[in-house]
């Protein structure tokens, strides 16, 4: 996995629903919360791009706060809350140009 | 040429928004076949194409795919047809993966996936243009380096645009002997054939691949490039969360009073033409069945439903450039929620949109949607939407039923019916929607994992070749079954012929007059009189061929008179209003068309859901129309 991202103590791991609107962050981690039903979603999350190491981005959110647009890479995607929560992210800092 | 030697096949294979389907215009033009996947409904596009020197190849657009591993009905042929395993289809002799060249990071890991197949695979790097605009360093032979691949540049929405591709296959595929076997081409060569990887893959795997494809983006000078793009600016407005509904409130109702106000003079052109025709034909011919047959059978018939084909091209023109556009997974993103609150997801709005063309398409549409209860209680409310074949029914009555006064500044009353109409068919949409999910616990998790694409000015190119392909399925339509059953129908009304000096009608005598009446024992408590009895029979079959089929009953009802397509006067003599407001209720849910519930057996493969859609619209029409009589008639009055 990338190695240039902050040192393990300073990370404070949260989930991608939670991450404010227009923040750069890292994925660390996309995994099942939820027992076997989200693992097939953790798998599908990998297979468009939500890879531990890519950069999101959380673009916009729809009219009652769902669901969210996220940047990751170079795509945009709409996921749901509950599919957002599968992905483990760490907040970098407010968005800028998006170079790392 | 050498008949005995078959053209090589091409299959274009890409993650969905690649811009494909535009490259396959481009390299096939109008020269297309569209037909299904043997024994699925997946749409089958092939196209031909000639090279320079007049050589000869097939060119297969193959459905969107993420990756190798299929997630729906689409993604699964594409799989399996690279991987040579359908049946009655030939593996592809060269696999072409289209990639966006604005996007490469997600692409390129569906053409390591396809590599590993060791197949011949060029790369055909799209939309080039765009990504040179957008300052992206794209450097084609670096990139043929990093993959062991030949890799070409294409612009699909521009003509001339695919002649890299075009040479390539000429240089190497094109050829008039038979085609090398995968081993023998010198790309596969280098490559091994490593089918179980692709099979097994996993998240290690797809992780492996990533880093792969950083590996060569990062050689490549495009690792982390990732500028603020027109289309996020675009998002900004559109997905925002007050001015996103309004824009999008605004596109709809642009969209329907198009449909409606921009398509009447061509209806009005159309109608004039086959009243025209009904003249001539009445002239050159002497009256007698062969003239009957003509004027009241196929002209009046076909003729009532081919009225609406403006309206057709218009909601399919819209629809095309929303979609060609990006918006529409747009519009599905600011829907989500309220769909969501029936149990379905912003997937469902692009199919449901669609069918306020057509149900078919619609529910054709419905594939894309990954989750299988979503994609089934789709289906089962597509038909609810008030599709244009139901138009003709609504403007006759509403016509001649509903005064054409205003109720308020611009507000006209006829208009406002119809759109009540419209959104009794919405709200039906919804409720249905809503008892299945209380009725049917599926998974708590709703997945959406919808791409959201990066805007494009829509090319009027593949409008057209869109609208081209859904006016010659309709209008194939009006020519086959719909004539068909016209002509079936004035022979029930005409036949048998009463005997001399019968009082009443001659079509009360006819075995249509006798099928009516012992309808008319089930229709009559919701206040439907034989001949609209009759009518409803052929209109099971295709719901527009109610109007024909009023044409057809009254005409020949009509003793005496010749009143071919003057129904409007007739009906308002012969109906009472409870009766017509009674019709209008029961084709707001009407049970569908022949061809909706055969697309539907299709596409779920049995006739549980069918029958489901059959049963439930019957009882919710039959209900509808029996309240709105007995509640109109203690309104108004027994007429």
């Amino acid at each position: 996995m990338p190695t240039d991202r902050p040192t393990a103590a300073a990370e404070e791991t949260l989930g991608l629903q939670d991450l404010p609107p227009h923040t750069d962050a890292r994925i660390v981690a996309v995994e099942a919360h939820n027992g076997r039903e989200t693992a097939d979603l953790a798998e599908r999350l990998a297979e468009i791009g939500f890879l531990p190491g890519e950069r999101v981005r959380l673009l916009a959110r729809g009219p009652f706060g769902e669901p969210l647009a996220v940047r990751v890479g170079s795509d945009t995607f709409a996921l749901r809350r509950g599919e957002a929560a599968c992905v483990r992210v760490v907040a970098i800092g407010p968005a800028g140009d998006g170079r790392p | 040429m050498n008949a005995l030697v078959a053209d090589p096949l091409v299959a274009l294979v890409g993650n969905p928004n690649c811009g494909k389907t535009a490259l396959f215009n481009l390299l096939t033009g109008s020269r297309q076949k569209i037909a299904n996947y043997a024994g699925v409904t997946v749409e089958r596009k092939e196209g031909r194409l000639r090279t320079r020197s007049g050589r000869r190849v097939r060119v297969l657009d193959l459905p969107g795919a993420y990756s190798l591993r299929p997630r729906t009905p689409d993604e699964q042929i594409t799989c399996d047809f690279v991987l040579g395993r359908l049946p009655d289809e030939p593996r592809p002799d060269v696999v072409v993966a289209v990639v966006d060249a604005t996007n490469l990071r997600r692409h390129l890991r569906l053409v390591l996936a396809l590599k590993r197949l060791g197949q011949p695979v060029v790369v055909a790097l799209n939309m080039v243009d765009l990504a040179r605009r957008r300052g992206l360093p794209i450097d084609g032979a670096a990139l043929s380096r990093e993959l062991a691949l030949p890799v070409v540049e294409t612009v699909g929405v521009r003509a001339g645009g695919a002649q890299a591709l075009l040479d390539y296959l000429e240089r190497e595929h094109a050829a008039a002997e038979p085609v090398a076997a995968p081993g023998d081409h010198p790309v596969a060569d280098a490559i091994p054939l490593d089918e179980p990887a692709a099979a097994t893959a996993d998240m290690a795997s797809v992780a492996a691949d990533q880093h792969e494809v950083e590996r060569i983006l990062g050689r490549l000078g495009l690792a982390g490039v990732r500028a603020d793009t027109p289309s996020d600016r675009i998002d900004r407005v559109v997905l925002h969360p007050v001015a996103g509904p309004l824009i999008l409130a605004g596109t709809l109702f642009l969209m329907f009073q198009a449909v409606f106000a921009w398509a009447q003079p061509f209806m009005r052109a159309i109608t004039a033409l086959i009243a025209a025709l009904a003249g001539l034909v009445a002239t050159v011919l002497p009256a007698g069945p062969l003239a009957s047959l003509l004027v009241d059978g196929v002209l009046a018939g076909a003729g009532s439903v081919l009225v609406f084909l403006p309206q057709i091209v218009l909601l399919f023109a819209f629809i095309l450039l929303l979609e060609d556009s990006g918006y529409l997974p747009r519009a599905a993103f600011l829907l989500d929620r309220l769909m969501g609150s029936v149990g379905l997801s912003g997937r469902s709005f692009i199919p449901l949109l669609s069918s306020f063309a057509c149900a078919v398409p619609g529910i054709l549409a419905a594939r894309t949607i990954p989750n299988a209860r979503d994609r089934t209680v789709t289906i089962l409310i597509a038909p609810l939407m008030t599709c244009s074949a139901r138009l003709p029914v609504y403007t006759l009555l509403i016509g001649t039923f509903v005064p054409a006064r205003t109720v308020g500044p611009g507000i006209g009353l006829q208009g406002l019916v119809l759109l009540a109409l419209y959104a009794a068919g919405v709200g039906g949409a919804f409720a249905v929607a809503w008892i299945l999910k209380r009725l049917r616990r599926g998974s708590a998790l709703h997945p959406l994992q919808m791409e959201l694409p990066t805007y494009h000015v829509p090319s009027l190119r593949n409008l057209g070749i869109g609208l081209l392909q859904r006016v010659e399925v309709f209008v194939r339509r009006v020519g086959t079954i719909i004539l068909a059953l016209m002509v079936l129908l004035w022979f029930l009304s005409s036949f048998p012929v009463p005997p001399a000096g019968y009082p009443g009608a001659a079509i009360e005598y006819s075995l249509a007059g006798r099928l009516g009446a012992l309808l008319a024992y089930l229709f009559a408590p919701i206040g439907f009189n034989w001949q609209i009895s009759i009518a409803l029979v052929p209109g099971i079959a295709a719901r527009e061929v109610v109007v024909g089929a009023l044409g057809t009953v009254y005409s020949l009802a009509a003793t005496g008179q010749d009143v071919a397509g003057q129904v409007a006067p007739l009906i308002a003599r012969a109906w009472s209003l409870p009766t017509a407001f009674a019709l209008l209720a029961w084709y707001v849910f009407a049970p569908q068309c022949l061809s909706t519930l055969v697309t539907a057996r299709r596409e779920t493969n049995s006739w549980r859901y069918p029958a489901l859609m059959a049963g439930y619209q019957l009882a919710l029409a039959y209900g509808a129309a029996g309240l709105t009589y007995h509640a109109s008639r203690w309104l108004l009055g027994p007429a």
